[in-house]
């Protein structure tokens, strides 16, 4: 059961705590896109073994929505940031680098 | 008023800790920056209390305030008081972006008191309990048991914890049966 | 025969007699004894009857990892099969019956299965049962359902008196395990400031190590351990709990903790079993080693025993297994037992060493008691019923030729130690081959990684492969200054107490004996006891192709009883990789799972059961409720009232009875458990405008507004009315179900995609009371409360006022689930149930009638208005409700909007909402579906349509129904069939949903 810090209230909360929102950085598309562009958004996703980007929210807790930046192998959490951005942060970033040299998330190296 | 219920009518429970139904809580749910300073300002006007730090409380006398998340804060004074503070706070925070409710209904409020407090709570909560990681002058949000609840210490024997008021029949159940006298763990006291 | 010795015995108090039941029989123990020492003591060796061959069984080991003795505990509500006889502590009292048997554990007709046994071989189920297929449910399943198990399941009237409860704790260092090792590793860790705390399954530290002898720093291992006790007990950062199993190790530290509280002594108060959810920032296992047996014929004879339990036995108990122990083995740890029998005066007529040249030190202590030994020697089988009779002797090299036949009433067994590896193991620690052990032990540099991308997990001692006493020590040390390492506290002192003990030869792996066997003895060696597999069984497996050791397993079944194959892992992938030519290592493990050994059903529930099985969401009239003979319906946590039956009067009735009554004059509704959520911000109608289908921005304060709020996939997930309260203010009620996850949703876009925007939510729900009055009289009883203007003037249709009502504070909302002239007030909660006596005492002049959630629904119903899970499901869009009139067009985006613009959802051929009456005016059935012409590939008839709310309607007197239909709202008058259950379909006609007032005039007063 894993255990990832809230970014907001710090807490090192376990799973019961937390609520798993699926990927993160989303980009929304609404009436006026293409069909492939909504099913883009609304069904495709990225399914990697190693790297990824989650939203969780610390439900049990202060309720707010955050980033996780986890390896679905080895469930390492490598950050966690607040959910207000696009892309992840660059420290985070920095990290998964040193620890996963070569690694890919859609267009993220 | 005396048409005013508790959820348990003040229900208690004498174990491992007294548990309590504590009546007279009043509770004002306030939603804002609580950073900005007019809304501290206000705050501290109304309820006499500054805003607290990240999961800290603040008490001053009667009054207090709890932190909640980064944008909402639960303010604390008497059961009777609650309304017509909340409405002060509203009405003093109407050039703001804050919401004030009175939730003082919504909620129920156990007192737990006596020196197995830590462990009756560490049956129910995933969180540590140990005097190093929880004390006085910290609010922790969590959930106990199935319902989502949050506590924090009056001083090193005393906790309050608060649930929805329609699961008060559950917390109240569930602290008894943590608190019965011959469950005690002995992980924090020896 | 078995029996007490009048020596030794350290764990048992001969002073305090304990009285138990085996199989009816009344026997005696010791207060210390656990119940397989005590049947020992009484001569019980045949302790069970194996799985598939129902073979007489007796005990094998003296710990957790016992294949055979498994017993049934206590009766009635108390009743618990399968617990190991070796694990359980007697208390006065305690019953015990065998399993696996009929009629009796003496005497069992399913040892049948034992002569059929070689028709039985891996594989059998699957081969046999194969075909012809229906043989399978009617002949061969309740053949096997009836003949198979182990113990029986409790009563289904049973209900386990006993409580149970969780813990969470939190540590730098877990230690797992109380032995020497453990007690170490917690020592060097805890000298050095780390929390720690240790879990010792059993009652007792100190492990192996007061029966295996040795000194440490001088001390007799038992003298040691206490001063590690009383050293640990004082120190305010260390805590050993006994009693209490690792049962798992799980991501990020995450352990459970089993601890057994009164299982050795069920006359104490509180729980029985306690379920600690610990976190551990390291954990180290100082789990021990499992002794393996030997694959000879005849191994699983009673009397046959691991060589450390027969030793564990004499030592912590005082009880023989038998008179004459012939002692088999490949290592020197064996003799330990020859020469501890021969001490306490019993006979020990040979040692059988398969090694050619024997072993080292111990061994010369063994022959100069006197003890024979014979060296390059095998045991070729044992001879024995339901007890050991003989062990012939041959050589080890050969293929079974005996040389002696040499009389004992037990045989003690040494097949070498394989460390304890499963909670290494359980998170993904790999393992290496210790060729030189015969054994799997940690791999140091694949252990488990935690969060942080590091090892969290260390193995200490026995369990690391250190199996001498002096290295023991030193390895456990280091664990403990590792995990104090990773934990930051000061660096630990390494330094380690010296054990002593004599120097041991190495080892032989013996995996058969002899080791040219011939088929006759594979057939009768066995590897797993409890689930009957034999060394031929993974030879057949081998043979048919069965390459893959997790394969082999599950078509042998090798290691997947309940002890999932503590003894008889290594020894039977041993025999695979041999069968198939390959290294020990390349045919690997098979997966340790957690837990250990099983845990209760109750400890993993937990405080759970009875009134706080789950938690159960009151109103505030809840009580009312209940004192007024509520029949309830489950929504969600809540329990709301379906009717409110009189006494003497059926559901059905009641619910006819509450809709006319509130029809024809004034009905009440606890209508508390609707969601409230308040939003209020600048932004508050933009974001509205965003979450409902409807235009919210353009409702005026004082006003409501119906809206539906779909799903990004355009589907509908939740209904309601909107109050704006001021230019910045709206309270949007949800579905009862619908409070925490319409809250959430709005959170979610607020916080993830409209971070920007200002607006704040709050959660109101449980604030407010909330009640409906409701009827034609609805005005008359609230004109009669006073306080506030509830005239049509001054409160409209779809408006809301603050007010007082007879001296009440209040919130009346104008709005309509019935069709009926209707308020909804909200109270602040603690008032509701003073406000709702208030309504029903002023409401008796109009026979108030309180009604349930049933009575609601078919009003609603009659009224054609949807209900959020009856018409919808999850993939109904509003555009199939017919409710396009509140989905705006003016707005150029809403969630959910983009989706139904998808060439799917604006498929003329989706079924669309419409009546439905059927001729004869009985009720269609709920989720009946309408029949169409043909049937589709499958050979199913065809459909065009479903029912999705059906209900007898009191007003109409008639059955009513609402349903989704191909081009449904273009057939009005149309007749159609619908299925009945596998009665005649039924006939309905398709008609308008808005079946009563249609016009509105009785709402719009």
């Amino acid at each position: 059961m894993l255990v990832i810090t809230c970014p907001y209230c710090g807490v090192a909360a376990e799973e019961t705590e937390l609520h798993g929102g699926g990927e993160a950085h989303l980009k929304r598309f609404g009436p006026d896109s293409s069909d492939d562009d909504f099913t883009g958004y609304l069904f495709h996703r990225e399914n990697p073994k190693g790297v990824h980007f989650e939203r969780w929210r610390h439900v049990n807790g202060c309720g707010k929505w955050f980033h996780a930046a986890r390896c679905t192998n080895t469930l390492e959490v490598f950050g966690t940031y607040k959910a207000q951005t696009t892309e992840p942060p660059k420290d985070i970033l920095d990290t998964i680098r040193a620890k996963r040299p070569g690694f890919k998330w859609r267009d993220i190296a | 008023m005396s048409d005013v219920a508790l959820a348990l009518g003040g229900a208690s429970f004498d174990g491992l800790v007294k548990i309590e139904e504590l009546a007279g809580q009043g509770m004002v749910t306030l939603r804002g920056d609580l950073t900005d300073k007019a809304i501290v300002k206000v705050v501290k006007d109304v309820f006499g209390v500054t805003l607290p730090g990240i999961r800290e409380t603040v008490f001053a006398g009667s009054t207090g305030a709890l932190w909640m998340s980064p944008d909402e804060a639960l303010l604390l004074c008497s059961y009777d008081d609650a309304q017509a503070k909340a409405d002060d706070l509203a009405t003093k925070l109407a050039d703001s972006h804050a919401l004030v409710v009175n939730v003082s209904d919504a909620r129920a409020v156990f007192q737990l008191k006596g020196s197995m407090m830590r462990e009756v709570i560490a049956k129910l909560a995933p969180v540590d309990m140990s005097p190093d990681a929880f004390k006085p002058g910290m609010v922790r949000r969590t959930r106990m048991a199935q319902v989502a609840a949050a506590f924090w210490m009056d001083d090193a024997s005393t906790a309050r914890v608060v649930c929805f008021r329609s699961v008060a029949a559950y917390m109240f159940a569930l602290l008894s049966t943590a608190a019965d006298d011959a469950s005690a763990v002995n992980h924090f006291t020896r | 025969m078995s029996t007490r010795v009048q020596t030794q015995g350290r764990l048992i108090n001969r002073n305090r007699p304990v009285s138990f039941k085996f199989n009816g029989a009344l026997m005696k123990g010791y207060q210390g004894d656990t119940l397989a020492s005590a049947l020992l003591a009484n001569d019980q060796m045949l302790m069970g009857r194996s799985f598939k061959y129902h073979r007489p069984r007796g005990v094998v080991a003296s710990g957790s990892e016992e294949p055979n003795a498994l017993v049934n505990l206590g009766e009635g509500n108390r009743f618990e099969p399968n617990q190991r006889a070796t694990t359980t502590e007697i208390f006065h009292g305690l019953t015990a019956t065998s399993q696996n048997h009929w009629p009796s554990l003496e005497y069992d007709v399913g040892v049948v299965n034992n002569l059929l046994s070689r028709f039985l071989s891996a594989g059998f189920y699957y081969k046999m049962f194969i075909h012809p297929r229906p043989f399978w449910k009617h002949i061969y399943e309740p053949f096997i359902r009836h003949s198979a198990g182990l113990g029986k399941a409790p009563d289904a009237e049973a209900r386990d008196e006993d409580r149970y409860e969780h813990f969470y704790a939190f540590t730098d260092v877990l230690v797992i395990g109380g032995g020497v090792a453990g007690l170490q590793s917690a020592l060097t860790a805890a000298r050095a400031g780390a929390k720690v705390l240790l879990l010792e399954q059993t009652a007792h530290l100190g492990g192996r190590a007061p029966v295996d002898g040795g000194t440490i720093d001088g001390l007799s291992p038992e003298a040691w351990v206490e001063k590690a006790r009383a050293e640990l007990d004082a120190m305010p950062n260390a805590q050993i709990r006994t009693r209490t199993m690792g049962a798992g190790v799980y991501d990020h530290g995450y352990v459970l903790g089993y601890e057994r509280l009164t299982d050795h002594a069920p006359e104490v108060a509180g729980p029985r079993h306690r379920l600690w959810r610990i976190r551990a920032a390291q954990i180290i296992t100082a789990t021990g080693a499992i002794e393996r047996p030997l694959s000879f014929a005849g191994n699983d004879i009673p009397g046959v025993m691991l060589a450390s339990a027969v030793r564990d036995y004499l030592v912590n108990y005082g009880v023989s297994p038998g008179d004459r122990t012939v002692v088999v083995t490949n290592n020197d740890d064996a003799y330990r037992t020859a020469i501890a029998l021969v001490q306490a005066g019993l006979k020990v007529p040979a040692i059988l060493d398969a090694r050619p040249k024997g072993g080292g030190a111990l061994m010369d202590e063994a022959k100069a008691l006197g003890i024979r030994v014979e060296t390059g020697a095998a045991a070729v089988k044992v001879k024995g019923a339901k007890r050991v009779h003989s062990v012939c002797r041959g050589v080890q090299a050969g293929e079974g030729e005996v040389l002696e036949e040499i009389f004992c009433d037990a045989v003690a067994m040494s097949g070498g130690w394989s460390p304890v590896v499963h909670l290494w193991s359980h998170c993904g620690g790999k393992l290496t081959w210790d060729a030189d052990q015969a054994a799997f032990r940690p791999d140091h540099d694949r252990a488990p990684t935690s969060h942080d991308g590091n090892p969290f997990v260390i193995a200490s001692g026995a369990a690391d492969g250190a199996f001498h006493l002096k290295d023991v020590l030193q390895n456990a040390a280091n664990a403990g200054k590792t995990a104090a390492g990773r934990v930051g506290v000061e660096e630990a002192d390494s330094a380690a107490p010296s054990g002593d003990a004599p120097d041991e030869a190495p080892l032989v792996p013996v995996w058969m004996m002899p080791q040219g066997a011939q088929k006759k003895l594979r057939m009768k060696a066995w590897l797993d006891y409890q689930n009957d597999v034999k060394v031929s069984d993974v030879q057949l497996a081998a043979q048919e192709g069965f390459e893959s050791v997790e394969h082999t397993k599950r078509y042998t079944t090798l290691g997947m009883a309940t002890d999932q194959g503590k003894l008889s892992n290594i020894n039977g992938l041993a025999t695979l990789a041999h069968a198939l030519d390959e290294e020990i290592p390349r045919v690997g493990t098979t997966t340790f799972r957690p837990p250990y050994t099983p845990i209760s059903m109750g400890a993993i529930a937990g405080e759970a059961r009875g009134e706080i099985f789950q938690p159960i969401r009151k109103t505030p009239m809840h009580a009312w409720h209940e004192a007024n003979g509520a029949h309830w319906e489950p929504v969600g946590h809540w329990r709301r009232p379906y009717a409110f039956p009189k006494s003497g009067e059926s559901v059905h009735d009641a619910v006819k009875r509450e809709v006319l009554a509130t029809r024809n004059s004034l009905g009440l509704l606890d209508a508390s458990t609707l969601g409230k959520i308040i939003v209020k911000g600048p932004d508050a109608g933009r974001f509205l405008d965003m979450l409902y289908t409807n235009m919210m921005s353009t409702l005026k304060p004082g006003k409501c507004r119906y809206g539906l709020m779909c799903t990004e996939n355009g589907f509908l997930t939740d209904d309601g009315v909107v109050a704006r309260i001021d230019e910045n203010t709206f309270l949007c009620h949800t579905t009862t179900g619908g409070a925490d996850r319409i809250h959430a949703h709005m959170e979610e876009w607020l916080q993830t995609e409209w971070w920007d925007w200002k607006v704040w939510t709050v959660n109101a729900t449980e604030q407010f009371a909330q009640v409906a009055v409701v009827g034609p009289n609805a005005r008359k009883l609230l004109e009669k409360l006073g306080g506030m203007d509830v005239s049509k003037e001054a409160l409209a249709f779809m408006e809301w006022k603050d007010g007082t009502l007879g001296g009440f504070p209040v919130r009346a909302y104008r709005i309509s689930f019935s069709g009926e002239l209707s308020y909804e007030i909200a109270v602040p909660a603690n008032l509701g149930r003073a406000f709702w006596d208030k309504l029903i005492e002023a409401g008796k002049e109009w026979d108030i009638t309180l009604y349930g959630t049933e009575a609601l629904h078919i009003m609603r119903a009659e009224k054609g208005f949807i209900m959020i899970g009856d018409e919808t499901d999850g993939t109904v869009i509003p555009q199939d409700l017919g409710l396009d009139w509140a989905i705006s067009k003016k707005k150029d985006d809403y969630i959910g909007k983009r989706a139904q613009a998808r060439s799917h959802m604006t498929d003329p051929k989706r079924w669309k909402l419409v009546g439905l009456e059927t001729l004869d005016g009985s009720v269609l059935k709920d989720g009946a579906y309408a029949i169409a012409e043909g049937t589709n590939e499958n050979g199913q008839t065809n459909t065009q349509g479903r029912v999705t709310s059906t209900y007898h309607s009191p007003t109409l007197n008639k059955g009513i129904a609402m349903g989704l239909v191909l081009n449904g709202p273009d057939r009005m008058g149309e007749v159609i069939s619908f299925t009945n259950g596998g009665e005649p379909a039924k006939k309905a006609r398709i008609v308008s949903p808005v079946f009563f007032d249609p016009e509105g005039e009785k709402q719009n007063v």
